[in-house]
């Protein structure tokens, strides 16, 4: 399926990118995935709760595999798998994500395991390596009209709920002793943002795959949070960064033929990596100017 | 064995008010039969050993941790979460270095952080924060993050976030742990302007009571189960502290009359803070 080549004319390529339903459909889910998954990416940032985001994607894994087993589409099994694991972490408590040292060989286990039951559910059903692949890495292809549907009564509510409780929720993360004594039910509001993570981890799986979940859940938030510390800044710039790795990540995937999950990594990668730099020097250059100031001082 | 010191205040200015209180954590019993008031405008001091409870008083007081027992009264009402007449200062340690939120957001936190829905731009709510930040002395750093500043600057900062809702009351609890000399100072001469000009009631849990001790009111010290309460110069005695710490511990007078507490046991150099 070679495509003609993308020219400087972005009409003509937009044109060229949604030809065929399967790309309206891959642009859909994608844009719903990113928007949910930039504004939750800034909690997971925020909270330091990044293994959490890439615990429940391993859980998530032998859930889509179950669901094609039983002829359903995959996304479903990702919901279901996705948050009762978000419950069963929260009602551990935060000691699970927070990676305390018994805790985490055993989840450790476990997401072995679940790779596994994944890797069994997927051999039974057809001893398809694409359908792993896919589920691994993310694709553009096969998203069904249903899936798009799906995806976006997720991302509305996952969207939703985090506009309701967004506020009190940086309170529970920067001060929770203060936020429990102002009535911010921290407990409970912990254990419902893992459900909105683990909606949108469900989603995300679908474009970037189960291994790549990060691309899309932190690097955005990462690298917004390197540039602004005010929320509502850094929240807006998480989503739009988001949104920019997933449309030029399908397009340079569709115009390659190459895996789109590299291209949205790589893109993501790339900002994150080049902020920290471009910080990096100018920190350098603050740093020089106060030595040589305090030189001078101290030579007069 | 249950001892009471000195008057206590009465009538319908008190701040807090607590009787027959007791607090079991865990089956645990922390303290019981606490009998405690404190009038309005008063600064105390809250003392005693680790684990003795005192951060379970103001958790108590603040409607977190329940009572077993008793009654407990902030301000003549039952104390319930979210009261903005109470700003509360928790034991911590510092932020993470890394955090990325403006010390400006924390303080708009303490305002509206406990309502749902998107925070939408409000000038008067901007404009209480400011003035607050500006009341603590904090207006040169409040636009950087919360984790690069100072111990002592993010203490300020978090002042002006419990003040922020108009609170009458400061719950502070070791606010001057791990703070330098010179900031454990200026933290509590800050503390005390705001009981004197804005007529704030303090209740402040210290390890040290050096830095305050010239101008506390009264002491609260609660040990062995109990919470009692009394004048400094009552309490602030060899005998009286070495019987509840149980150790040694030494009352110095300087020669401009004021006192100073010394643990024997420890160097006698400022002061020990363990945990």
């Amino acid at each position: 399926m070679s495509q003609p080549g993308p020219s400087w004319d972005l009409v003509a390529d937009v044109q060229l990118l949604l030809q065929f339903h399967f790309m309206h459909n891959a642009f859909g889910a994608a844009t719903l995935v990113a928007l949910l998954a930039g504004a939750a990416g800034y909690f997971v940032v925020l909270r330091g709760q990044s293994f959490a985001a890439h615990m429940l994607s391993q859980v998530g894994f032998p859930g889509a595999a179950g669901a094609v087993l039983v002829h359903v589409a995959p996304v479903f099994g990702l919901i279901v798998f996705c948050v009762v694991a978000a419950l069963g972490i929260g009602w551990v408590g935060r000691t699970v994500d927070a990676g305390h040292r018994a805790e985490s060989a055993a989840v450790a286990s476990i997401l072995a395991f679940s790779l596994g039951l994944g890797l069994l559910f997927f051999r039974l059903y057809a001893g398809s390596a694409a359908g792993i692949y896919s589920f691994l890495f993310g694709t553009i292809l096969g998203i069904s009209d249903r899936d798009v549907q799906l995806t976006f009564v997720v991302a509305l509510l996952g969207v939703a709920a985090l506009a309701i409780f967004g506020r009190q929720l940086v309170f529970a993360t920067v001060d929770p002793d203060v936020a429990e004594a102002r009535g911010v039910r921290v407990r409970r509001i912990s254990i419902a943002f893992l459900v909105v993570l683990a909606l949108a981890v469900a989603i995300t799986v679908q474009i970037v795959g189960t291994l790549l979940i990060f691309a899309l859940l932190v690097a955005p938030a990462a690298s917004a949070l390197q540039l602004t510390a005010r929320p509502a800044r850094a929240l807006a710039l998480s989503i739009v960064l988001s949104l920019a790795f997933t449309w030029l990540g399908l397009a340079l995937a569709y115009f390659s033929n190459l895996p789109v999950g590299f291209f949205i990594t790589s893109l993501a990668f790339a900002v994150y990596v080049a902020i920290r730099a471009v910080k990096g020097a100018l920190a350098l250059r603050t740093g020089k100017q106060h030595i040589r100031r305090a030189w001078s001082a101290a030579k007069a | 064995m249950r001892i009471l010191w000195g008057s206590v205040a009465v009538g319908n200015s008190s701040a807090v008010a607590l009787e027959g209180a007791s607090v079991s954590l865990g089956g645990h019993l922390v303290w019981r039969d606490a009998d405690l008031e404190v009038a309005a405008g008063e600064f105390v001091a809250v003392l005693g050993p680790n684990g003795a409870g005192k951060s379970t008083l103001l958790k108590a007081l603040l409607g977190v941790v329940p009572l077993s027992a008793g009654t407990v009264r902030v301000f003549g009402r039952p104390v319930r979460r979210g009261n903005d007449e109470v700003g509360y200062l928790p034991q911590r340690r510092r932020f993470d270095p890394d955090l990325r939120i403006r010390a400006l957001d924390l303080v708009r936190l303490g305002l509206d952080g406990d309502r749902l829905g998107v925070p939408l731009p409000s000038r008067t709510k901007e404009d209480r924060v400011r003035r607050m930040i500006e009341l603590v002395g904090a207006s040169a750093y409040a636009e950087r993050p919360i984790g690069e500043l100072s111990g002592g600057e993010q203490q300020r900062i978090l002042i002006a976030q419990a003040l922020v809702t108009g609170a009458r009351m400061l719950m502070l609890d070791e606010p001057l742990e791990s703070l330098d000399l010179n900031n454990q100072q200026a933290i509590s001469d800050l503390i005390r302007t705001i009981c004197e000009r804005q007529g704030v009631t303090v209740l402040l849990v210290a390890h040290d009571v050096n830095p305050i001790l010239p101008f506390v009111d009264r002491v609260v010290y609660v040990a062995g189960g109990h919470v009692l309460c009394g004048k400094p110069e009552e309490v602030i005695r060899t005998e009286t502290l070495t019987r509840l710490y149980g150790a040694p511990v030494e009352v110095l007078k300087t020669s401009d009359g004021r006192l100073i507490v010394v643990g024997q046991h420890e160097p006698v150099s400022y002061h020990p803070v363990d945990h």
